[in-house]
């Protein structure tokens, strides 16, 4: 089970590449909402023991795993925070934006 | 071909049934009911292969066309007056989303106060919504239209839904003889409908997305160029029908005896067939009288009304509906058309019909009387009891 990077087939979209409607690729977001997070979860990835509760609880599907080991698509995480509450090993820290 | 003697409602089931839709949805309202009625016949007879699926409301409907267009089939349903505008959500979902869904609309009173007959206020309301639409003048057009409209939504430089108006009880409950179209010849003209604007588990895709900001416009945009090329399309689609079938229709306008017409009524629907009557009976006492019809209201046909308006001295536009604190929805349209484009002519509004008011022939010709002294004025036709 692989979540795609979200961000990766994303080019500057124009009126000569755009879709013909709202209809594309699957993993494609028109837009990065990176801007709507006050709060920022980062994770210590020494403590992460790849168990994947954050990945499957992440309603945005942001987080991927690279290497055993969770990391966040901050492209597109909103900053909501579950995946900070979720994990059992206390090896996520909602920070703030600045 | 057989020919048949059917009420609007009945031709345009027909017609509907003809071009195979794979799902209708709808929920039923008077005046609409009838087709809504004989296409639920027709698919528990097992003459018409189709999902006939009973909605809740007429917002389920849309809802219910926009998921099945969504899956890549053709898809119809039909509604009037408080319907569309429960519908209303939708409208602009299954244009922006391109699905190219075709909607017989019974054009119908709004309320309040409580009306079942026949009037424009419904559509006319709606014309911003992203769906072309079209105003048939008789049975026979709007059952050839049901045909053609899947053609023009489904054009891939087009992708809009359509919707076609047929006026409450003057055209949905009266009986004309009709040419009903042979299936083989319909499955010729109008193939199977194919789109890659559609859910499938081989290519996933993402649907009905988001746009913010920085795109929004461009999506827009591409709506906004899909309604233009309609106007390219509808004219080339019908010679195409004329060369099937052997009807001709006229693209966005109809021109009725206008060449050299100095008085010249511009209306939808059908009480321009009335218009063009008492045009003809005028003629015969020498007024230059003309009419225009509007068969499309989107696309609107700019260009045609200001060309067609060049020898005018005075024109009426007629219509049945009021956009209330400003004058007839068509009026300003048209009068938006004609500034700047070298027309001369005086424009006045009628607004007549209202809540299935008779526009009698006396009316018509009153109007044309009127329009003798060039008038500008915006009034109502009923405003008293007799």
């Amino acid at each position: 089970m692989i979540v795609p990077r979200l961000t990766s087939d994303i080019s500057v979209w124009s009126s000569d590449n755009l879709p013909s409607s709202t209809c594309y690729r699957a993993g494609t977001l028109v837009d990065v909402n990176a801007g709507w997070r006050t709060v920022r979860p980062v994770i210590n990835a020494g403590l992460c023991k790849g168990c994947y509760r954050c990945y499957l609880h992440c309603p945005d599907g942001t987080i991927r795993m690279e290497s055993g080991k969770a990391s966040v698509d901050y492209d597109f995480c909103k900053g909501c925070g579950i995946c900070a509450r979720i994990c059992s090993f206390g090896c996520i820290s909602m920070e703030v934006e600045r | 071909m057989t020919r048949a003697f059917v009420s609007g409602n009945e031709a345009f089931a027909q017609g509907i049934s003809l071009c195979r839709p794979a799902v209708i949805s709808a929920y039923p309202i008077t005046p609409q009911t009838i087709v809504v009625e004989r296409l639920s016949e027709m698919v528990a007879d097992g003459k018409l292969v189709s999902d006939f699926i009973h909605v809740e409301s007429e917002h389920s409907a849309m809802s219910c066309a926009i998921g099945a267009s969504a899956a890549g089939v053709r898809v119809f349903t039909a509604t009037s007056s408080q319907g569309l505008l429960y519908m209303a959500e939708c409208l602009p979902y299954a244009a922006g989303g391109r699905f190219p869904i075709v909607m017989m609309n019974a054009d119908r009173s709004v309320a309040l106060p409580w009306n079942i007959y026949g009037d424009q206020s419904d559509s006319l309301s709606q014309i911003s919504s992203g769906w072309i639409q079209f105003y048939a003048m008789n049975a026979q057009e709007a059952l050839d239209m049901a045909i053609m409209a899947y053609r023009i939504a489904e054009d891939p430089s087009v992708s809009i839904p359509f919707m076609v108006n047929l006026d409450g009880f003057n055209l949905t409950h009266t009986y004309e003889n009709v040419d009903i179209p042979a299936q083989d010849a319909v499955d010729g003209f109008l193939p199977p409908y194919k789109t890659d604007n559609r859910i499938d588990l081989e290519e996933p895709v993402n649907m009905g997305f988001s746009a913010g900001p920085a795109y929004n416009t461009l999506f827009k945009m591409g709506e906004h160029q899909g309604m233009l090329n309609a106007k390219c399309a509808i004219p080339a689609i019908e010679d195409e029908f004329f060369k099937v079938f052997g009807r001709g229709y006229t693209g966005l306008v109809e021109k009725h005896r206008l060449e050299d017409a100095e008085l010249v009524i511009i209306t939808l629907g059908c009480v321009s067939g009335l218009c063009m009557d008492v045009t003809d009976r005028l003629r015969e006492e020498g007024v230059r009288a003309g009419v225009l019809r509007i068969r499309y209201m989107r696309p609107f046909p700019d260009e045609e009304v200001s060309s067609a308006l060049l020898g005018a001295k005075a024109v009426c536009v007629l219509e049945k509906d009021v956009s209330f604190g400003n004058a007839g929805t068509v009026f300003g349209e048209v009068r938006s058309a004609l500034y700047g484009s070298g027309c001369s002519c005086t424009v006045c509004n009628r607004i007549a019909g209202l809540g299935g008011r008779d526009i009698s022939s006396d009316d018509i010709r009153c109007i044309f009387e009127e329009l003798r002294d060039g008038p500008s004025d915006v009034r109502f036709i009923g405003g008293q009891t007799s």
